[in-house]
């Protein structure tokens, strides 16, 4: 649009940092050192995606062992405590080490370039941010090779079955999840920091892409959860190593309290794996329909309001602990109100597309599945939500089919169409359309032949977390299985446009999407390694 | 792009279509007056679901067909409108309301346990159930009886695979049963689907739920809650009998436990405490060390050749009759009667090359249970 010209990055810049490793005054170290000591927040972005991509590969492994051992009823392949390991690492690998890492990288990499700030407020703890995630993972897989094995309890790791009840490596799980904790704190006051001081003069908050919004509540989110698992895992430490009683109902503890500290982290944990994703399909449906995001102050506020309410709905994973009635509607209610705004949401990016002129280019294509799968996943939630039906529901495959349509074909896709839509910008050139759409195809067919199944599987009274089930989900299960590995090696296509992305393919210019308005396609792509060394100045539109 | 469109949705029609022969694909409407409320709810909602998907999809797939710029389609300039935007904020809230009323009626008479006419207490045990009909002096355990060799593939795959016991859950129909749920171990969540009941059974907690049973029949239903290594191998199955011929199991039940309670006083035969025990121990020890006494260490410590074990006689009896605190082994005071538990411990004294000669008297353990309970 001409009446939203953004200030041309003056050539110095441009120019003098592009593709430069070196730049003037000081020698920076290459290899491997180089990679340890950045504080680049581009850098620091590759890394956390790389970690992320190498992680969701592990986890999907773990995913395939579960889904190939339960392809036919009876054990073939793992036998029981194996199999509850795989469930186990799978959930936390993916939770803790794919989907979150993958949103602060793409924060990393966008937000700077997205408020015109010229790098993270707090770039060397950014560095060890992302340096503790490497070190807390690898103590995390470790366990698996421990004696007694790894984790085995699930990812939400309810106590007694965590503590008196757990291989002796679960002290080495809790260290892990207490780096991997620490790393996300820090990551998020980072981030805070950077949106909160660094925008570039004239951007208001009212101003500032949906994405830098989103990411800005998911921060303080994690700042205000992430010491409560740092809590309940401690308190698991006391129990196993201590001789204190937290969890333990023999010594007067209480088991249902894990489960309420656990909630209190883990529900808004959920939201902090999608608020982000809201974020990224909120930049892109704008750019590919060739019309200005609908709604934007509601689009906020819902945000805002999906984050507050994440705070007073914990207690619905726990509607069959024994809750008093009006505990239970209390939770039932606050549970059901979250539709609202979220329904505000996608009544907006529809709103969007109307009447826009649209282009199904990769981006939009990973963007617009997200729109109907997330919603797919909302409407289980809804019924989820709805309490005496969750009697029935509770712990089976329908609560599986229900949060990995919220995080697989939801946030999962979101961050694939993030990488799809900035991967001109990081690297310079587009990615393979025909290989895009393969890789889209494939993916959208896999991932619901996995996944929809379970839908009837657990209506029909398949319980969560089984190696091996009565015959009649037998048919379900095998067509999950097929879609699993359809889904899972799929992603191979994903890897292969990245790297030809990489080395080659058609240039992109500095705003490689006809649609695009937010400052980060102001600069060159790829973008060089310092940008906005001196703050653009920002023109706001009329929000 | 055409062509390849026809050949996925053919793959996928391809992949579900046999799935329609299946058996069952949605939620039980159950045979209790509030599995059938539940059924419904659930109906309702999905329903209302269906209908936003096919409203607001509808209008998505219309904007991604009409508006794309191939066929020539220019973007308009709006960004808001207070109209729509105030309407679908209110409306969903009206639906939301339109929802919530009946689930609450619901969930109230789902949490009224008054006037029930017998009680029932569950706990869950690794990896069993035990029901104890309170103020009748009958209780038993429920163990999983699909042999191991269908599990493992060595012998085809009976009609109730992993959903049998060898002793179900016998209730009686049209009376109000309220069952108490506790746990010796871990949390576990037990569940039939038919009853539509679904509660935690949480150590240290004593849960509440109830049922009226509509139509006598068998309903099957397996631990929803994670507990360990054979979770998936916890089934539950009720037995619902017409009134007369659950009083009438209910005799003999009882008559059953006083033959039992007067075997305590009698001499045992050394072969037929290895009897009992080998009985025992298959359908309570096994399931954690494992069949030949060989244990899962570190967890589950082998019994064959445990030298602590056939050192410590003292200590062996103990361990069973008041469980190790902090560790896996629950107390089976109240789990077994004095028989089973010296038959148990004879028989771990003795089986797999525990040569060790000891026999141990009912009347032994029950004098010791005795003096611990003052």
């Amino acid at each position: 649009m001409a009446s939203h010209l953004l200030p041309k990055p003056t050539p110095q810049h441009s120019t003098a940092t592009a593709g430069g490793m070196a730049e003037a005054g000081h020698a920076r170290p290459r290899g491997l050192l180089r990679w340890l000591t950045t504080t680049n927040h581009k850098e620091i972005g590759t890394l956390y995606l790389l970690f992320s991509l190498t992680m969701f590969f592990i986890g999907g492994i773990f995913a395939l062992v579960v889904r190939a051992e339960l392809f036919q009823p009876g054990l073939q392949l793992v036998q029981p405590e194996f199999f509850n390991q795989m469930t186990t690492m799978h959930g936390l690998i993916m939770v803790f080490g794919a989907i979150m890492p993958a949103f602060v990288g793409l924060a990393n990499w966008m937000v700077p370039l997205q408020i015109g700030a010229p790098d993270m407020a707090l770039p060397r703890l950014n560095n060890f941010s992302f340096w503790l995630l490497p070190i807390g993972f690898t103590l995390l897989l470790s366990t698996l090779l421990m004696p007694g094995g790894g984790p085995n309890f699930g990812w939400t790791f309810y106590a007694p079955l965590s503590t008196i009840y757990a291989p002796p490596s679960t002290t080495f799980f809790i260290l892990s999840i207490h780096i991997a904790g620490i790393s996300s704190i820090l990551g998020a006051i980072n981030i805070i920091a950077t949106i909160l001081n660094l925008r570039a003069p004239g951007m208001r908050l009212m101003d500032m892409p949906l994405f830098v919004w989103t990411w800005l509540i998911t921060a303080f989110l994690l700042i205000a959860v992430m010491p409560v698992l740092a809590g309940v895992v401690t308190m698991m430490l006391m129990d196993i190593n201590f001789g204190t009683s937290f969890f333990n109902a023999a010594g007067g503890g209480d088991p249902v309290l894990f489960q309420h500290l656990f909630w209190f982290f883990g529900h808004p944990e959920v939201y902090i794996m999608i608020l982000p994703a809201f974020g990224i399909v909120s930049a892109i449906i704008p750019t590919f329909a060739r019309k200005r995001l609908f709604g934007y102050p509601s689009m906020v506020y819902a945000t805002a309001a999906i984050a507050l309410l994440s705070f007073l709905v914990w207690a619905h994973h726990m509607f069959l602990v024994g809750l008093p009635l009006v505990a239970e509607i209390f939770f039932m209610y606050t549970t059901m109100l979250i539709a609202v705004p979220t329904g505000v949401k996608i009544f907006n990016w529809i709103a969007t597309l109307y009447r826009g002129s649209i282009t199904f280019d990769p981006p939009m294509l990973f963007a617009l599945a997200f729109v109907v799968q997330f919603t797919i996943g909302g409407f289980s939630g809804l019924m989820l939500a709805i309490a005496p039906a969750d009697f029935q529901y509770h712990d089976t495959y329908f609560v599986v089919a229900h949060f990995h349509y919220v995080l697989v074909p939801g946030a999962l896709f979101a961050i694939l169409a993030g990488a799809y839509y900035w991967l001109p910008k990081w690297t310079g050139h587009y990615p393979n359309v025909k290989l895009s759409q393969w890789h889209f195809w494939l993916s959208v067919v896999g991932v619901n032949l996995t996944f929809f199944p379970m839908h009837f599987s657990g209506l029909a009274g398949m319980p969560r977390r089984i190696p091996d089930y009565a015959l009649q989900f037998a048919d379900f299960n095998m067509v999950s299985t097929l879609g699993s590995f359809m889904f899972g090696f799929s992603q191979l296509v994903f890897v292969l446009v990245v790297i030809k992305c990489v080395r080659g393919g058609e240039k992109a210019p500095a705003k490689a999407w006809e649609g695009a308005e937010d400052l980060e396609w102001s600069v060159p792509s790829p973008a060089p390694l310092h940008t906005f060394e001196t703050p653009p100045t920002f023109k706001h539109q009329s929000h | 792009m055409r062509t390849s469109f026809v050949w996925v949705v053919g793959l996928i029609i391809a992949l579900v279509a046999p799935l329609a022969m299946a058996n069952p694909w949605n939620m039980p409407r159950g045979v209790t007056d509030v599995s059938g409320e539940i059924f419904s709810l659930h109906m309702i909602i999905f329903w209302i679901c269906v209908a936003i998907v096919v409203v607001v999809f509808g209008v998505m797939f219309y904007a991604l067909f009409r508006f794309r710029r191939s066929k020539g389609a220019e973007a308009a300039n709006f960004h808001e409108n207070t109209t729509v935007e105030v309407l679908w904020t209110v409306i969903p809230m009206l639906i939301l309301i339109a929802m919530a009323v009946p689930a609450t009626a619901t969930l109230k008479q789902m949490y009224d346990v008054s006037d029930a006419e017998l009680d029932v207490m569950i706990t869950g045990q690794q990896w069993r159930w035990r029901y104890e009909y309170l103020g009748e002096d009958v209780a038993f355990t429920s163990n999983l009886s699909t042999p191991r060799t269908q599990i493992s593939g060595e012998e085809a795959k009976g009609e109730n695979y992993l959903l049998e016991v060898d002793e179900p859950l016998v209730l009686p129909v049209n009376r109000k049963v309220r069952f108490l749920l506790t746990s010796d171990d871990v949390i576990h969540s037990w569940w039939v689907p038919d009853l539509a009941v679904k509660q935690d059974a949480i150590p240290g907690f004593v849960n509440e739920n109830w049922v009226r049973i509509n139509e006598p029949g068998i309903y099957r239903g397996q631990c929803a809650e994670l507990c360990g290594i054979d979770h998936g191998f916890m089934p539950i199955v009720v037995e619902a009998m017409e009134e007369e011929a659950f009083d009438t199991w209910m005799e003999e039940r009882k008559a059953a436990a006083e033959q039992e309670a007067m075997g305590v006083g009698r001499e045992w035969e050394f072969a037929e405490l290895m009897e009992r025990g080998e009985s025992v121990y298959g359908s309570i020890c096994a399931s954690c060390h494992q069949a030949e006494g060989q244990g899962a260490p570190p967890t589950f410590p082998a019994l064959a050749g445990n030298q602590a074990l056939l050192d410590e006689p003292e200590r062996h009896i103990s361990t069973v009759i008041d469980g190790v605190s902090g560790a896996a082994m629950p107390a089976f005071r109240n789990t077994l009667n004095a028989v089973e538990i010296a038959a148990v411990i004879t028989y771990e004294r003795n089986a797999w090359g525990n040569e060790t000669g000891d026999s141990m008297q009912p009347s032994e353990i029950a004098e010791r249970i005795a003096d611990q309970g003052e």
